[in-house]
């Protein structure tokens, strides 16, 4: 790890560079919301001027550059009598620019799952290794509520970080392809006064955060209030629809599908994303549901993101965006539901 | 054609059009790139819009359209008894449609608004499972080409015939869109089966339940959060209503 220090003008230079040789993807603004907000979303970007750096939070993640939607894992040809497989997972380099410290981290617990167990998935293993990530920090929503989770800073997981310092960005250069790129612009080490500020805004940043989660105990807390009625009281507005799991930077689900060309003459083995609070999701073979109640698929969420994961995997799956909260027309977000069950006992 | 070496056996289709505007069908006739593999797996034996045969001898008849004259009932009855298989193609055979506003006023008001001084003689419409026994719907206005191909694909191949059980907000987010909600409208994504790949979302306007209910909706709850935006009964009501695919819930309400 290295640091240095770059002019915001050297740094739009830096990054038109990247954009200029690569597929780059960055947060733009794609909509105004009925209250005047606007809306982000991670898209292809063609110049530095379309991104907005200042951007508050995308409304979904970035994972789904990582996982797809929909994948196509293989392909079989039964053109001729015999038949063939085909695999491919190869990707073109890309970066991806502005990414919050709470998405790479959530990306760091994607690794884990899917790259860190005992069957790696080379898709994701592809689209990670080759996506030059450049991080970049924020002032926190009012609901965001990373810090309760401890995910408001990152240490790895990504090529370069930038602090912002006022005229200068602070840079945590993490990888040698992100040293070699900086070595076209002009960088310097920080001074006294440039860690100072690094500092400062550190402090600054952390103090903004006005929702607090409590995760003290949480786990045991699951253990006992599993059949706790605040599981139907949210479970009676949730409409199973998936939204959240879709927009969170960490749900992982997926089904597969295996679909027949028309011609009859290929067909393709297709991953696409799924969420546990959808109706069939513990459906099986015969028609029976493991979860026919709504409450007890939206219970299932939260325990696998605060409960089974955490003790899986040591630390809860959700890294506090918020983005679940924000994405329910009926309000259901991990703040009241975890805090009142936190009452509860 | 052969699948896995088996000569898959072709399905004989008839396709009959009722009340309706026959846009299900020409869907059927649409995505030119996979058509001609399309009409190889069937054979039609009775298909106005892309054949003038007139075959009588067909395993599954795809019905498009509501029921809205006696003279439909009959057909659709005769229909029936031949087919091994009957399919609703489309929003309107299978929940009535746009066509259902019709029941909503008085049928001599109507008649002499739309057809004048020209008498017809016609019926409230129905949903085609109101009068037969209905095997396979498929909804949507129209109805995805894609999603027939799929089914089409499965009937032959002997594979699980299957519609999405969630709704279309699933399809929504995975489309990246903007939820029309928070930009003020009501939307019934929520509430509505998913498989349009969230058309009209995509295109910035409120899903109009178009592919009828998905499976356990929360409408109640739906219901509570427009009201909460500042939607009336009336306007949540009037969406329910427009393609008459939720009859039943909102008789349930009462
Ligand atoms: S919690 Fe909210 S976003 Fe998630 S499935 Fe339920 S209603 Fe949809
Ligand atoms: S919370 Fe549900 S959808 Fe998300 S990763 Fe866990 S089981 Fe999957
Ligand atoms: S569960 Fe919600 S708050 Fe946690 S990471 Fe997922 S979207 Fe963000
Ligand atoms: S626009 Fe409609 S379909 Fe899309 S997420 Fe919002 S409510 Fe669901
Ligand atoms: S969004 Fe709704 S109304 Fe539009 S095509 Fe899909 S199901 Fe039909």
């Amino acid at each position: 790890m290295i640091n240095k220090v770059i002019t915001k003008g050297e740094f739009e230079k830096f990054i038109s560079g990247i954009i200029d040789a690569n597929e780059t993807i960055g947060p733009k603004q794609v909509d105004t919301d009925r209250d005047g907000k606007p809306v982000y979303q991670f898209r292809q970007v063609k110049s530095f001027g379309e991104m907005d750096l200042d951007y508050t939070i995308t409304y979904s993640s970035v994972k789904n550059f990582f996982l797809p939607f929909r994948e196509e894992l293989s392909r079989f040809d039964f053109s001729e009598k015999d038949w063939d497989q085909t695999v491919e997972y190869r990707v073109n380099p890309r970066a991806i620019i502005g990414v919050r410290p709470c998405d790479i981290n959530a990306l760091n617990i994607l690794d884990k799952v899917l790259i860190g167990g005992a069957y790696p998935s080379p898709y994701y293993l592809a689209r990670r290794r080759n996506t030059f990530l450049v991080g970049m920090d924020h002032e926190p929503l009012e609901d965001c509520f990373c810090e309760s989770l401890g995910q408001d800073t990152v240490h790895r997981g990504f090529n370069l970080f930038c602090e912002d310092i006022g005229d200068k960005y602070y840079l945590t250069i993490m990888s040698s392809k992100a040293f070699r790129f900086l070595e076209n612009v002009k960088v310097t080490d920080p001074t006294k006064e440039d860690d100072i500020k690094f500092h400062e805004r550190r402090k600054r940043l952390r103090d903004m955060f006005k929702t607090k989660v409590e995760m003290t105990g949480l786990q045991s807390v699951m253990d006992i209030e599993f059949k706790s009625p605040v599981w139907k009281k949210w479970g009676d507005k949730c409409l199973n629809c998936g939204s959240c799991a879709m927009v969170c930077p960490t749900c992982y689900c997926y089904g597969i599908e295996e679909n027949i060309d028309v011609g009859l003459k290929s067909s393709r083995k297709e991953r696409v994303q799924y969420s546990c609070n959808l109706v069939d999701f513990a459906e099986v073979a015969g028609g029976h549901n493991f979860r026919p109640l709504k409450e007890d698929r939206l219970k299932y969420r939260y325990y696998h993101h605060y409960r089974g994961f955490a003790q899986n995997g040591d630390e809860p799956i959700c890294v506090g965006c918020n983005r679940c909260g924000r994405a329910c027309l009926a309000g259901i977000n991990p703040k009241d539901v975890i805090n009142e069950l936190q009452l509860e006992s | 054609m052969e699948y896995l070496g088996i000569e898959p056996k072709k399905a004989r289709i008839g396709v009959f059009d009722f009340t309706c505007c026959e846009g299900c069908e020409l869907q059927l006739a649409n995505k030119e790139d996979s058509l001609v593999d399309f009409l190889a797996l069937v054979e039609v034996v009775n298909f106005r819009e892309v054949s003038s045969d007139r075959g009588q001898d067909y395993d599954i008849a795809l019905i498009e359209g509501s029921i809205s004259r006696e003279d439909e009932v009959e057909r659709l009855k005769q229909i029936r008894e031949k087919a091994k298989i009957l399919v609703t193609l489309g929003t309107c055979a299978c929940f009535g449609g746009v066509n259902s506003i019709k029941n909503r006023f008085d049928i001599d008001d109507v008649v002499s608004e739309v057809y004048g001084k020209n008498k017809v003689e016609t019926l409230p419409v129905r949903k085609v499972s109101d009068i037969v026994k209905v095997d396979l719907a498929i909804p949507g206005c129209p109805v995805s080409k894609s999603e027939v191909e799929r089914i089409v694909v499965n009937l032959v191949t002997g594979a699980a015939v299957n519609l999405p059980k969630y709704p279309v907000c699933v399809e929504c987010k995975q489309k990246g869109n903007t939820c029309v909600v928070d930009l003020g409208e009501i939307c019934l994504g929520p509430v509505t089966r998913a498989g349009c790949d969230a058309a009209c979302p995509t295109g910035k306007t409120g899903c109009l339940g178009c592919r009828g209910a998905a499976e356990d909706a929360n409408f109640d709850s739906l219901r509570e959060i427009l009201r909460e935006k500042g939607h009336s009964d009336e306007a949540i009501d009037e969406r329910l209503r427009f393609y008459n695919a939720f009859s039943e819930e909102l008789k349930n309400e009462g």
